[in-house]
C-alpha cells in the first residue's frame, strides 16, 4: 500500500534503478530486451516473438528479462525489438530471428547486424534509436513511456516518476492545480483545441456535491491511433491525470469511455486501474490527502458520433449516442445532469508531466498559442508510417520529409489530409506552414485528433471527398435534418461526379449544400462533415472539372470513368503486374513489354497502383 | 441463415451479469455488451428479457441495439472477415481488397454466407495503419496486403475453405 507521499518516494527509490539502467543513465550491467506489444506489431506476431526470445534466453541460461511494451511508433518497420541499455534497434524481426539475436547479441555481445535498421538516405545500417531520422525530430512527452515501460507493470511506471505529478497536485489547493493547467496553455488534443484549464475552471466553479470526470477514448477518426497507443503503452498516465483532474474540479468518480474495438487497450487500462486501486492510489484518502476518487471503464459500441462529448455522455447513460444541444455545456450539466469534464486521452497523457515540471516548461515547447507537442498517426504514401510526437509549430515538410522519410516509391506528393473526416486537405503550397491549431484552421483544415494521411498522384481528391462523405452518411446519428439529409445529398452529388453523371452546375449545388450543412447542424459531426468537400473544392477544383467536363479521373481511381487499362512502351518487363494480377490476365516475358487481356480484366487497378515505371495508363 | 440456439446456461450467465450491472447507474450498455458476447447477437427475445430485468422499455432497448454497429440482431458467421476501410488503408487500395474478398466469398459487406461460414465486414480503423492495408480474419490481423496476398491469407487461415 502507498499511504502517503513518503511511501511513494520510497517505492520510487526501489523501482527507479531498474528504469535508469534501462535508459542507460545508471548502469548496473544488466541487459533487458524490449519488444513492441502494440497493436501494429502484435499483428506481426510480436507476442510469439516474446515467447521465442524468452525460451532462447532460458536455453542459454541467461538472466535477462524480456518485456512487452507499448508502441514504439515505427509501425512500418515492426515488429521492433530493442536491447537495453545499449539502445540497439532491431526492425522487422521475424520469429526465427529471436534465437539469432539472443546468440549473437546477448551471449556473444555482438550486435546481430542482419536486422539493424538501414537509413534510406545514407544506405547505412544504424545501431541505436537516436541515429534513426524517424525519431530525431520527435519530442516525446505523451509518448515518453510508450515503448519504454511494460504497460502492465505499475512498478515500472512508478520507477519513471509515475504518480509524482499526482503527489505534487495533492499538496496544492485545487484552484492552484487549475491555474497550473491554465498557465501551461494546454489545449484539448481531441481536435477542438479548447483550453483545458478553462474547461476545468467552469466545472470547479459549480459548487455542487456530485461531479464527474470523463476520458474520451472513443477514437473515431479512421486513420488515427494515438489514443489507442497511449492506453496500450502508458495507461497509468491516464489514471494519474484523471485523479489530478478530479481533485482540481472536485469530482469523486470518473469514467473512461473506450472503443470496444480496442480490446488490448481496454485490458491494459483495466489492469492499470486495478493495480492503482490495490496500492491505494485510487479509493479513499489518496496519498493521505483526504481526497477520495475511483474510476471505471465504459465501452463504446461502434458509433463515431460518440466522440462528441454530449453523445458520449448519452451513451454512458445507456441511451442512443445522440448529441444534445449546447448550452448547457457538460461542465455545467453533463453526465446524469451533474457538472462533467471530458478530456481526450492525449490531453490527459501530458498532465502528470506538467504537474511535475511546471507550466513554464510546457509553455516553452511549441508555439505561443499552441503550447506543447502533438501526436500524429502518420500514414498513407510516406516511407515511414507510424506514430510520431512533434512540437507544435513544426512544418508539414519536416513531418513528411524528415520524419516520414519522404514519399514512398519516389512518387509525387499531392496532398496531406489532417483532421480525418472532419478536416481537410493541404497541398504542396502549404508544406512550409507551421502545424498548430489556429494555422490549420485558417488553411481550411483542422488539427483534429491527429490523423495525418499523405496522398500521392495516384489518389483522386474527389474520390477522397466521397470516401469521407460515405463515412459521415453512415455515422450521422440522424437527429438533426441538415446532417442527416445534407450528408446523403452531398454524397449523391459526389457519386455522380465520380461516375461521370454530373453537370457543371452540380458544383454550385454541392458548395451551397456544404455551407448549409456546416452552418445549421446540431453538433460537431455535421458542422465539420462538409470540410473535406470544401477544402478539396478549394484546392483541387481542376480535378472536379476534369471529372465533369472530360469524364477523366487524373489519378485513374474512379472506376466508372475507366474503360480499360493498357500497358505503354514504358514497360520494362519487370513482371510485377503479371505476378500479382488476381485474374492472371497480364501476359509477357521477362524484360519484354507486357500486354493486358482486357476481356478478363476486372479493372481492380492493382497493376496500375503497383507499376514502378508508370507504364500503365487508363483509357 | 444461421439458426440461433440459446442455452439455459447463456441465459443464466447473462442474468448474473445483469444483477451486477444493476448495482451501478447506467446498466444498459454494459448489459448489451455482455449479451452480444455471451449469445453472439441480441434478438428480440433477449431484448425482452433485458427489458424485464432492468425495467427499461423494450422499445428503448431496441433503439439502442440498432443504433450501435457493434450490436447485431442476427448471429454472425463462424469466421468474421473484416477488411479495414479506414483512411490509411483506403488510400492504399483497401476497396480493391474488399471487392476481392466479397467476390471470393460471394457475399457483400455486412452479409453472412448462406452456409453460415463467413461474415464479411467493412470495418473502420483497427489501428494498424502502419501496416495498411489490413484485414482481419477472426482475431488475426493481416497487414501490408495486396489483392493476391489477400487470397493467400484467406486460404492459409485455418478452417477456411474456398471453393473458387
Amino acid at each position: 500500500m502507498i499511504k502517503n507521499k513518503v511511501d511513494l518516494l520510497n517505492k520510487y527509490e526501489i523501482d527507479k534503478v531498474r528504469m535508469l539502467n534501462r535508459s542507460g543513465e545508471v548502469l548496473t550491467g544488466k541487459k533487458e530486451v524490449l519488444v513492441c506489444a502494440g497493436t501494429g506489431c502484435m499483428s506481426s506476431k510480436s507476442i510469439k516473438l516474446i515467447e521465442n526470445l524468452e525460451s532462447a534466453i532460458k536455453d542459454h541460461g541467461l538472466d535477462i528479462e524480456v518485456h512487452g511494451t507499448g508502441c514504439f511508433g515505427f509501425c512500418e518497420k515492426g515488429p521492433i525489438v530493442k536491447v537495453m541499455p545499449d539502445d540497439t534497434f532491431y526492425s522487422e524481426v521475424k520469429l526465427d530471428d529471436a534465437l539469432k539475436i539472443v546468440e549473437s547479441h546477448l551471449v556473444n555481445g555482438e550486435v546481430y547486424r542482419k536486422k539493424l535498421y538501414v537509413n534510406p538516405l545514407t544506405k547505412k545500417q544504424v545501431e541505436t534509436t537516436n541515429e534513426i531520422p524517424f525519431y530525431n525530430k520527435q519530442v516525446r512527452i505523451a509518448l515518453s513511456n510508450c515503448g519504454f515501460i511494460n504497460a502492465e507493470s505499475i512498478d515500472e511506471y512508478i520507477g519513471t516518476t509515475g504518480y509524482q505529478g499526482l503527489a505534487v497536485a495533492l499538496e496544492m489547493e485545487p484552484q492552484a492545480v487549475i491555474d497550473v493547467i491554465k498557465e501551461s496553455g494546454l489545449r484539448g488534443r481531441g481536435g477542438g483545441g479548447f483550453p483545458t484549464g478553462l474547461k476545468w475552471q467552469f466545472a470547479a466553479n459549480n459548487k455542487v456535491e456530485t461531479k464527474y470526470i470523463l476520458c474520451n477514448a472513443d477514437e473515431g477518426d479512421p486513420g488515427a491511433f494515438m489514443d489507442r497507443s497511449i492506453l496500450e503503452g502508458d495507461p497509468h498516465s491516464i489514471v494519474e491525470a484523471m485523479i489530478i483532474g478530479a481533485y482540481a474540479i472536485g469530482a469523486s468518480h470518473g469514467y473512461v469511455y473506450v472503443r470496444a474495438e480496442y480490446p488490448t487497450a481496454v485490458q491494459r487500462l483495466q489492469i492499470a486501474i486495478e493495480k492503482a486501486r490495490e496500492l491505494g492510489l485510487l479509493g479513499k484518502n489518496i496519498l493521505d490527502s483526504g481526497f477520495d476518487y475511483d474510476m471505471e471503464i465504459r465501452l463504446g459500441a461502434g458509433a463515431f458520433v460518440c466522440g462528441e462529448e454530449t453523445a458520449l455522455i448519452a451513451s454512458i447513460e445507456g441511451e442512443r449516442g445522440m448529441p444534445r444541444t449546447k448550452p448547457p455545456f457538460p461542465a455545467n450539466k453533463g453526465l446524469w445532469d451533474a457538472p462533467t469534464i471530458i478530456n481526450n486521452v492525449e490531453t490527459y497523457a501530458v498532465i502528470p508531466e506538467i504537474m511535475k515540471r511546471g507550466s513554464d516548461w510546457f509553455n516553452k515547447i511549441g508555439t505561443p498559442k499552441s503550447s506543447g507537442t502533438k501526436v500524429f498517426a502518420l500514414g498513407g504514401k510516406v516511407k515511414n508510417t507510424g506514430l510520431i510526437e512533434v512540437p507544435m509549430g513544426i512544418t508539414l515538410r519536416e513531418i513528411i520529409y524528415d520524419i516520414g522519410g519522404g514519399m514512398d516509391k519516389g512518387r509525387k506528393f499531392k496532398a496531406v489530409l489532417t483532421g480525418g473526416p472532419s478536416g481537410g486537405c493541404l497541398t504542396e503550397a502549404h508544406l512550409d506552414e507551421p502545424v498548430d491549431f489556429d494555422r490549420l484552421k485558417e488553411l481550411g483544415s483542422m488539427m483534429g485528433s491527429g490523423g495525418m494521411i499523405v496522398l500521392d498522384d495516384k489518389n483522386c481528391m474527389v474520390d477522397i471527398a466521397k470516401f469521407y462523405m460515405d463515412f459521415m452518411v453512415e455515422e450521422s446519428c440522424g437527429k438533426c435534418t441538415p446532417c442527416r439529409e445534407g450528408t446523403i445529398q452531398m454524397w449523391n452529388i459526389l457519386n455522380n461526379i465520380t461516375s461521370g453523371k454530373a453537370k457543371l452546375k452540380d458544383l454550385d449545388l454541392l458548395k451551397s449544400l456544404a455551407i448549409t450543412t456546416l452552418n445549421t447542424s446540431l453538433c460537431g459531426l455535421g458542422q465539420t462533415a462538409p470540410n473535406p468537400v470544401l477544402s478539396t473544392l478549394d484546392y483541387f477544383k481542376d480535378e472536379y472539372l476534369n471529372h465533369i467536363e472530360h469524364n477523366k479521373c487524373d489519378a485513374s481511381v474512379c472506376k466508372d470513368l475507366i474503360n480499360k487499362y493498357v500497358i505503354t512502351d514504358k514497360c520494362t518487363g519487370c513482371t510485377i503486374c503479371a505476378r500479382n494480377c488476381p485474374t492472371k490476365c497480364i501476359k509477357g516475358e521477362r524484360k519484354e513489354m507486357h500486354v493486358i487481356n482486357n476481356e478478363d480484366c476486372i479493372l481492380c487497378g492493382d497493376c496500375f497502383a503497383r507499376c514502378p515505371f508508370d507504364a500503365i495508363k487508363t483509357r | 441463415m444461421i439458426k440461433l440456439k440459446i442455452t439455459l446456461e447463456q441465459i443464466e450467465s447473462l442474468d448474473k451479469r445483469m444483477e451486477k450491472h444493476s448495482e451501478k447507474p447506467g446498466p444498459l450498455m454494459p448489459t448489451l455488451h455482455d449479451a452480444q458476447k455471451i449469445i453472439g447477437c441480441i434478438p428480440n427475445e433477449i431484448q425482452e428479457l433485458i427489458s424485464n430485468k432492468l425495467k427499461v422499455p423494450i422499445a428503448k432497448i431496441n433503439g439502442v441495439v440498432t443504433f450501435y454497429a457493434q450490436f447485431s440482431l442476427v448471429p454472425k458467421g463462424k469466421n468474421v472477415v473484416g477488411v479495414c476501410l479506414g483512411t490509411a488503408c483506403y488510400v492504399k487500395g483497401a476497396q480493391a481488397i474488399l471487392d476481392k474478398v466479397g467476390s471470393t466469398l460471394k457475399i457483400k459487406s455486412g452479409e453472412t454466407s448462406e452456409d453460415g461460414e463467413f461474415t464479411l465486414e467493412a470495418t473502420r480503423c483497427i489501428g494498424a495503419c502502419g501496416l495498411a492495408p489490413v484485414m482481419s480474419i477472426n482475431e488475426e490481423v493481416y497487414g501490408k496486403l495486396n489483392v493476391s496476398k489477400t487470397i493467400e491469407a484467406l486460404k492459409e487461415h485455418e478452417g477456411v475453405t474456398l471453393n473458387d
